[in-house]
């Protein structure tokens, strides 16, 4: 309940530039969340909409390396299981979109900015799924990195993204446990599928690392995110809490993670691993990953080829609008 | 809730409430384009109902929304601000009243 004590001095309302800063920092120092039509800083509002709309550029992408073992997929369970896991991707780029749009950006040209490449998505998505049992460790891994990133993105100050990533994370976690399930099925079968999961394991667990982002001292703008609360930890942090949570998925699946220098630090209570190569990241981020000219081009694609289901739908609703309108006015 | 319209001529923007389950109110849980009304309920169960989180849902165009302005806020509010009379623990009663 909120009573004003009568005699207390009225809360700053003035609305000049200096006043504005100040309660937007108060907002935020309150641990509040900033909403849509509050005044913020423009560095904030240009730092959410880039980290938003690449965050959903990521989920848009994100279907493309799985949706492609749909056709293949061994049995009707996994594939039901699959349209519906890449269907939920979609439907996270969407919700970030929309949270982006919030900020008074137009979907069709964040949807230009990915298509024209002056938005990223995450480098993850431009390795390729040779195997069946890629599936499962991008669900484990990749979707585990994931909720590593998006649980403290619940707190992030921005009211829309916060509230999006609640409703994000309760629909990762079943992206990760049909992955793992996935795995433990195909370590309890043959010896050829033990080493197709060993061999799925190798190739995806650094640019699975490689996910969190450059080291906290080649990331740039952290220090200001933090500050914000857009971002709740560093990268590096979250890449430990990573490492951490799946070292022992690893043992319990029975596959071993491809580090020679990754140990339990009894000191630190936690593990200690080797360095990511982000020089890779790099050139990956630059569009030299494997992958990039081939997710690039078939969302391009994709977008070409559903021009006309937009126009189809747009000239209906414009029929069925003059309609009623005639319909009124007989 | 978002200010956009339709700059260039694209789908609509609609901001879309789900009834929980029979006994709660419809509540805004985000938006979506869509190209009319109809098109706008089926992409809202889609979205935003894919693991029965809805019993009803509303859609709305966001430009028929009429809200209250940043600018208005403070002053816009106001008339509650000062009426403390209006919350129960206004009143002193003493302790060896019962059920009140």
């Amino acid at each position: 309940m909120t009573t004003t004590e009568s005699g207390a001095p009225p809360a700053p309302g003035g609305t000049g530039p200096a006043d504005l800063q100040e309660r937007f920092e108060a907002t935020i120092a309150r641990d509040q969340r900033v909403e849509p039509r509050d005044w913020m800083p423009d560095g904030y509002r240009r730092t959410l909409i880039r980290q938003i709309a690449q965050h959903a550029h990521s989920e848009i992408i994100g279907m493309q390396p799985e949706a492609a073992w749909i056709t293949r997929a061994p049995s009707l369970r996994r594939k039901a299981i699959l349209l519906a896991k890449v269907q939920d991707e979609a439907g996270h780029g969407l919700y970030l979109y929309s949270a982006a749009e919030t900020l008074g950006v137009d979907r069709a040209e964040l949807n230009d900015r990915l298509l024209e490449g002056r938005q990223k998505y995450s480098s993850i998505f431009n390795y390729p799924t040779l195997t069946f049992a890629d599936v499962g460790v991008i669900g484990w891994f990749v979707d585990g990195a994931a909720i590593c990133n998006q649980v403290p993105l619940c707190r992030s100050s921005y009211g829309p993204y916060a509230r999006a990533m609640v409703r994000v994370c309760k629909e990762e976690s079943f992206h990760q446990r049909q992955g793992y399930e996935l795995l433990r099925t195909m370590t309890r079968g043959t010896k050829a599928q033990r080493e197709m999961v060993q061999d799925a394991v190798n190739r995806w667990w650094w640019p699975s690392l490689m996910m969190f982002g450059p080291p906290d001292e080649n990331s740039p703008n952290s220090a200001q995110s933090m500050a914000w609360k857009i971002k709740r930890h560093s990268n590096d942090e979250l890449r430990q809490r990573f490492v951490d949570m799946t070292v022992p998925q690893a043992e319990a699946l029975g596959v071993t993670l491809p580090d020679p220098e990754l140990r339990w630090n009894e000191e630190r209570g936690r593990y200690d691993f080797g360095t990511p190569d982000f020089d890779e990241l790099v050139r990956v981020i630059k569009g030299e990953g494997p992958c990039n000219a081939e997710r690039m081009e078939r969302r391009r694609t994709a977008h070409e080829e559903g021009a006309w289901v937009r126009e189809a739908a747009a000239a209906h609703a414009a029929k069925q609008a003059s309609r009623s309108k005639r319909g009124m006015a007989a | 809730m978002s200010d956009t319209t339709t700059p260039r001529g694209d789908w609509p923007l609609y901001e879309v409430f789900v009834r929980g389950k029979r006994g709660l109110n419809h509540v805004h849980v985000g938006s979506l384009h869509a190209a009319d009304d109809r098109m706008a309920l089926t992409h809202a169960r889609d979205l935003y109902t894919r693991r029965n989180e809805g019993v009803s849902i509303w859609v709305v165009r966001s430009d028929l929304i009429t809200a209250s302005t940043r600018e208005e806020r403070d002053p816009f509010f106001d008339p509650s601000a000062d009426k403390v009379y209006r919350h129960p623990t206004f009143y002193d009663i003493p302790d060896d009243v019962p059920h009140i």
